[in-house]
């Protein structure tokens, strides 16, 4: 039943298979980068990457081809970015957040692969061991420093006995950070509460079921609840609950106070690793590693509109102070 | 775009004909709009990767999600006909609870199975690289599916279960069991998106309480692209359409992540297929295709 219809898409299947066909072998290095979504924070990695090597004197164009994809929040479409990468050759793919890695380490036993922005690789089974990784993976992990976190909410907001968490149950990195939360919080006196959002729109009510219960509300390095991050910022300022942050770039954005790194020096030292990679090591001997650098991020003005203080000596050691 | 990315784009299309057919057979057959399947995809795979994570082999872990998305599509069928709750409505309320049930099998929201067992792992020392071992796998296990669906629908309850979609009064009439040819047609429909699932589970080594949002999308086009591309009254020919339209919705993809090219970004992915999808629709019914996207008809 050769219709017209089928025909033409029949054609049609074969002349956008033909265009591509042909491999182009560049002299160029290629590096391959993808994450599940864009949002600030996996974008200032991407800028860290390809700042970092820029610096090594790798230019867009020149010797250098960086590519980006974006899976757009769709894990199947993050699949077929693995195997489109794979079947490009490059250099060194580098997937930014855990979904991302995930296809892209299914993908590929052969090609180098650096991952970014990943709480838990090896509970991801990303890599065997974060000392040794073996195979042809390694990569820098993002797990925040929750022991300081939780010793800086107790610094600027001594009377915190009970700590809400806004979380997405759905992202995995979130989950552990959670049970390191719990773990971590009977050492300082404190009481954990959790507020589930499944979804972006879902963090404005999370926020608001935490208000009266809570006395202050901890927001971490959750891809769901980061992306709303100003609902939870307006709870807190109208109910005044103190709003605390994981990550450095909420601090801007309203979140009083931060004490960890920018996605953008994750970038930084994630570009590092895949320079090493591009000059012939093998991914197998690189540990993987963790954030270095940790900096005070405060926002006075956030905390006065919550209804604390920054103590002086905490302004003194900050790395920045928002006006 | 390389032969992986063709393949890939194969491989992905055929997991989800399998979804495709699940909506044909629910949304097309019974005319039952069902969302169920953005809650069953991911059970199928929640079952499959939290059994094989627990040792159990992997035909048996795929066949217990295949019995665990034919559950979820009885939930909402008796949802429909016993509780008499509309149809669309029966099916979100199914999907929403799966989120959080998918959850409690998985114990947490990723699996990974890159290490596991797969129903993959007895073919990978063939010789076959992997690339081309997945699609022609995955290809053979949903060609068998849609023949049994075939005759399945060609047969006399399968006659039964067209007409009680096609028009419930006059099936009733003739002593067709209309509420429970929905009950076993649900059951059915989701039992193949569970099974999709299981297998998007095992051949991209991850189980993520993500995958499941826009299922219902996805196969809705493959469907429609399908009918489109392929129009067909044979119930064979019909089914082969649904595979068909889903192959052609992700290769719009793999096309659309090769656009850039024409200097748009990354973000505009999808877009870009929506605008391929939508030429699909558009120019087959065309006899001027060029014609067809300059000129408006005039209405009647």
């Amino acid at each position: 039943m050769l219709t017209r219809r089928t025909l033409a898409a029949a054609l049609a299947v074969a002349g956008a298979t033909a265009l591509g066909w042909s491999a182009t072998a560049q002299e160029t290095k290629t590096v391959a980068v993808t994450a599940i979504v864009e949002h600030p924070a996996l974008d200032a990695a991407r800028n860290g990457i390809r700042d970092e090597l820029a610096a090594a004197g790798y230019e867009q164009g020149d010797n250098l081809d960086f590519l980006f994809e974006s899976a757009q929040g769709n894990p199947a479409t993050a699949a077929q970015i693995a195997r489109k990468f794979v079947g490009e050759a490059p250099d060194v793919i580098v997937p930014i957040s855990t979904p991302s890695a995930q296809a892209v380490v299914g993908a590929t036993k052969e090609i180098p692969v650096v991952f970014t922005a990943v709480t838990d690789p090896v509970g991801a089974k990303l890599v065997g061991s974060l000392e040794r990784p073996g195979g042809n993976v390694t990569g820098m992990s993002d797990l925040s420093p929750i022991g300081l976190h939780l010793d800086l909410i107790r610094e600027i907001a001594p009377e915190t006995a009970r700590l809400g968490v806004i979380y997405n149950p759905g992202e995995a990195n979130s989950v552990t950070l959670l049970e390191l939360i719990r773990k971590e919080a009977p050492a300082r006196g404190l009481e954990i509460v959790e507020a589930a959002a499944p979804r972006s729109a879902d963090v404005l009510p999370a926020a608001q079921s935490l208000v009266g219960n809570v006395d202050a509300i901890y927001v971490p390095t959750d891809n769901t609840v980061v992306t709303a991050l100003e609902a939870v910022v307006k709870v807190g300022t109208d109910n005044q609950v103190p709003v605390f942050a994981g990550d450095t770039d909420s601090v801007p954005r309203g979140a009083i106070a931060a004490l960890g790194f920018n996605y953008y020096d994750l970038g930084r030292q994630t570009g590092k690793i895949v320079l090493r990679v591009l000059e012939g090591a093998d991914p197998g001997d690189i540990p993987v590693e963790g954030v270095q650098i940790t900096e005070l991020y405060v926002n006075p003005g956030a905390a006065e509109a919550m209804g604390v203080t920054i103590p002086p000596a905490l302004l003194e050691r900050a790395k920045f102070v928002v006006d | 775009m390389s032969q992986i990315a063709l393949l890939g784009a194969l491989e992905i299309g055929l997991v989800y004909g399998l979804v495709a057919l699940g909506v044909f057979l629910s949304f097309r057959v019974l005319s039952f709009p069902d969302l169920t399947v953005d809650g069953s995809f991911p059970l199928g795979a929640a079952v499959a990767a939290s059994a094989i994570v627990a040792g159990v082999d992997p035909y048996l872990a795929t066949g217990l999600a295949l019995l665990a998305g034919a559950l979820a599509g009885l939930v909402t069928a008796i949802l429909n006909v016993r509780f008499n709750i509309l149809h669309l409505l029966a099916s979100i309320l199914t999907m929403i609870a799966l989120f959080s049930i998918n959850l409690r099998i998985m114990g947490r929201p990723n699996i990974a199975l890159i290490t596991e067992p797969t129903v993959l792992s007895p073919f990978a020392g063939l010789g076959l690289a992997s690339p081309v071992l997945t699609p022609l796998f995955v290809g053979a296990i949903v060609l068998a599916v849609a023949l049994l669906l075939a005759r399945f629908l060609a047969s006399d309850y399968g006659l039964g279960m067209r007409a009680t979609g096609a028009n419930p009064g006059m099936a009733r009439a003739q002593g067709i069991e209309t509420g429970r040819t929905i009950c076993v047609g649900m059951a059915l429909s989701n039992a193949m998106v569970a099974l999709g699932g299981a297998l998007f589970a095992q051949t991209n080594g991850f189980a993520d309480i993500t995958i499941g949002t826009g299922t219902i999308v996805v196969g809705l086009a493959a469907v429609i692209v399908g009918e489109t591309i392929l129009p067909a009254r044979r119930i064979g020919l019909v089914i082969l359409a649904c595979l068909l339209g889903s192959i052609l919705y992700r290769l719009a993809i793999a096309a659309a992540l090769n656009a850039d090219v024409l200097g748009l970004e990354a973000s505009d992915l999808n877009l870009v297929t929506a605008v391929l999808v939508g030429l699909a629709l558009i120019l087959p019914g065309a006899r001027n295709p060029i014609k067809a996207l300059v000129v408006r008809r005039a209405q009647a």
